[in-house]
């Protein structure tokens, strides 16, 4: 015991974990490589194929035909421990989570593990239509990894939590689609491995299920002490969920620590292609808006913000002398055209001269909803003149990062929250 | 917690390749019951949504062997000697089938599976295991309806009469299963990369049946065809159908060099078939 206090009691070890995938079809070419490759292999040689390939970055048209989907991940998994993987799309994270679960093995490299793995990659795996949802359970558990017995031990508990009592005995092909992913990830909670690896289950289902979910996930790790792998892009079940987390990029760990830090990291390494952080115009001869820029706190352009973060918005604007009396106006607008709110700025409070002037304006946090905005500049002399207008110069994206209506998050309700006062009488 | 952590306590690895041969045959014991599922899956659904159901097990032998009588024996004129030309093809079809399911059934495991395989792990040797193992069961009801027409057969007075070897008959359908999974491996594991063995393996059955003695005695190609009749002397499926047909209708010949031939083939493709297959099955999924 002492012992173990002193080291970390490490129960998943990924060491120099690498994989190469080849891009493009098999056909001739695949056998000429296939027997250069052979004929390597049998002098004792090393494969030519692996000392070439680019880093996996999918935007950039590479120049070999090999490419690294992962590239030396290295990490280490306590026992206990919830792991959050987060990246982009195609950062490597679902070839890691196939490796980790033994459908793929990587190109070089280790994973040494002190438990059982199981995988919820992609849940109902393995169902057939044909067969009632009690023979399905049976199938799937046993699929999963699961002997007769102990699925027999915990049938009550598994067709109870699916909530498809009715339909236990009808042929799954007659199961609607949620039903199908209660049932089989029903069963797939009532697995019992040390180590359960979780791909992004959670995007499935209706709000109450994902509660139940994410409920679920939570007893097995606190209560049960078990160690769970998680991936997904929901940052708020991620927050929930993980003691820590490591962010991929490009088939590389770039983060690896605790989870707020790492969520931190995400929303500051992603910016999207397609919003805009920054608006600048050079060529404004009398009055306009010379640039805009969007901050976080530490001042830093980005475009994506968690819902509890606060947003600045720096402007440069350039006044003549006739334009002194102008407003600086801006609207923000979401996804579906929707203005939320308008926002103005009298200039003649605070400048008495033409010349460039700076502001900054802050949006509150928890104030817009997880969603896609844009915003609209405008400098104007109301009712007489518009000076300049941009139209959707900036936009962003809020992110759930754990706001109270996470798990509505397929839903409307509303562009704005708003802290009501509620009274009890 | 085990004070020694730092040691190699570790429970598995997982590697790059497998090592030269490892079996794990601890592993697919553990998940015996997931192949006895499989075997109940495969069962239970086959003819569901059929208006006949299992009858289509006996048509189909039944159709083939009222064919080949009427082809090989009474057109072509094949002598089957004391036995019944219908009992002879029924005999050599039922065993041939068994062989031609088995291996049809596990030469795209892979590919047929991708899906499953492609998001969990189980022991890959699971899925063609449990294809030969339902296929026997298919086998039972073809042989049953066999043996019906046996004793119809008998009853009405043919020469016909079991060899007191046919208590051997098991073993030989065993080793038949074996030859198909490890020729099924064999071929599943290339199939995932180069599709053109599933067309190989289409035609390539139905040439392998008239290579395999099947409705005919291996002698009477001997004598018929001196210089090519070698080649299905070669045939280790061919001693198969012979030595069935002498323990259950004591025609032909039983050759203990070709069985003892075929025995070794069949090891040999077996475990040359795991050993194919277990190369594959690390890595299949980025190629399938």
């Amino acid at each position: 015991m002492q012992n173990s206090q002193l080291e970390k009691d490490i129960i998943l070890k990924a060491e120099n974990i690498s994989k190469q995938y080849r891009l493009g079809q098999v056909g001739t070419g695949t056998l000429s490589h296939d027997i250069n490759r052979w004929w390597h292999e049998i002098r004792g040689k090393e494969d030519p194929y692996l000392k070439i390939g680019d880093t996996n970055d999918r935007s950039t048209k590479g120049e070999s035909e090999y490419v690294w989907a992962l590239k030396d991940i290295n990490f280490e998994v306590e026992r206990g421990e919830v792991l959050g993987i987060i990246g982009k799309n195609g950062a490597g994270k679902s070839t890691l989570l196939k490796i980790l679960s033994k459908v793929t093995a990587p190109t070089t490299g280790s994973i040494k593990s002190r438990g059982r793995i199981a995988s919820l990659l992609e849940v109902g795996t393995g169902f057939h239509g044909e067969m009632t949802g009690r023979e399905n359970i049976f199938l799937n558990g046993a699929i999963l990894g699961m002997t007769k017995k102990e699925i027999a031990s915990k049938l009550e508990e598994i067709i109870e939590f699916s909530g498809c009592e009715r339909y236990i005995d009808t042929p799954v092909k007659r199961y609607s689609s949620g039903m199908t992913v209660r049932l089989a990830f029903a069963v797939a909670a009532f697995l019992e491995p040390e180590i359960l690896v979780v791909d992004e289950v959670l995007a499935v289902g209706d709000a109450e299920f994902q509660k139940k979910a994410i409920g679920k996930m939570q007893d097995i790790s606190r209560g049960q002490g078990r160690t769970v792998l998680f991936v997904s892009h929901n940052m708020a079940a991620i927050k929930q969920l993980c003691t820590k987390t490591i962010m991929m990029e490009n088939g590389m760990v770039v983060f690896e620590g605790n989870t707020n830090d790492g969520i931190d990291f995400y929303l500051r390494s992603n910016e999207y292609e397609g919003y805009k952080g920054t608006y600048t115009n050079d060529n404004i001869k009398e009055s306009g808006i010379v640039s805009l820029a969007l901050i976080d706190k530490n001042n830093v352009i980005r475009t994506e913000f968690g819902f509890d973060e606060q947003i600045f918005i720096n402007v440069n604007v350039k006044v003549n002398e006739q334009h002194l009396k102008s407003q600086l106006a801006f609207r923000v607008e979401d996804r579906n055209e929707r203005i939320i709110f308008t926002s103005e700025l009298k200039l003649l409070d605070y400048i008495k001269s033409a010349g460039v002037y700076k502001f900054a304006v802050k949006l509150p946090e928890k104030f817009l909803v997880p969603n896609q905005f844009h915003l609209t500049f405008g400098l104007h002399v109301p009712n007489v003149e518009l000076i300049d207008f941009q139209k959707e110069c900036l936009s962003f994206e809020i992110l759930e990062t754990g706001s109270e209506f996470h798990m509505y998050s397929q839903t409307d309700y509303g562009c704005v929250f708003v802290n009501c006062d509620w009274k009890f009488l | 917690m085990s004070p020694n952590n730092t040691t190699n306590d570790w429970l598995f690895e997982i590697t790059p390749k497998n090592k030269f041969f490892s079996l794990n045959l601890k592993e697919v014991w553990q998940y015996r019951d997931l192949l006895f599922l499989f075997v109940k899956r495969d069962v239970i659904t086959v003819y569901k949504q059929t208006v006949l159901g299992p009858l289509w097990y006996l048509i189909q032998p039944l159709f083939t062997s009222v064919t080949f009588t009427i082809i090989f024996n009474n057109v072509a004129g094949i002598n089957t000697g004391k036995v019944p030309p219908f009992l002879f093809n029924l005999a050599g079809i039922t065993v041939w089938n068994y062989f031609t399911s088995c291996l049809n059934g596990t030469s795209d495991t892979f590919k047929a599976n991708a899906g499953i395989f492609g998001k969990v792990y189980f022991p890959r040797l699971i899925t063609p295991l449990s294809v030969v193992i339902s296929n026997l069961i298919k086998f039972g009801i073809q042989f049953l309806i066999f043996i019906a027409f046996y004793l119809y057969y008998y009853s009405q007075g043919a020469d016909v009469a079991l060899n007191g070897l046919v208590i051997f008959f098991p073993l030989l359908i065993v080793i038949m299963g074996i030859l198909g999974l490890g020729l099924g491996m064999i071929i599943s594991s290339m199939v995932t990369k180069y599709r053109d063995f599933s067309y190989l393996v289409g035609f390539g059955i139905q040439l392998l049946m008239y290579l395999s003695a099947v409705m005919y005695p291996i002698n009477l190609i001997k004598a018929k065809l001196p210089d090519y009749g070698w080649i299905v002397e070669y045939n280790p499926l061919a001693y198969i159908i012979e030595t069935s047909r002498y323990m259950l209708l004591n025609v032909g010949e039983i050759s203990i060099l070709g069985l003892t031939y075929t025995f070794g083939v069949t090891v040999a493709v077996f475990f040359g078939g795991l050993l194919v297959f277990n190369k594959t099955e690390k890595s299949f999924i980025d190629t399938v």
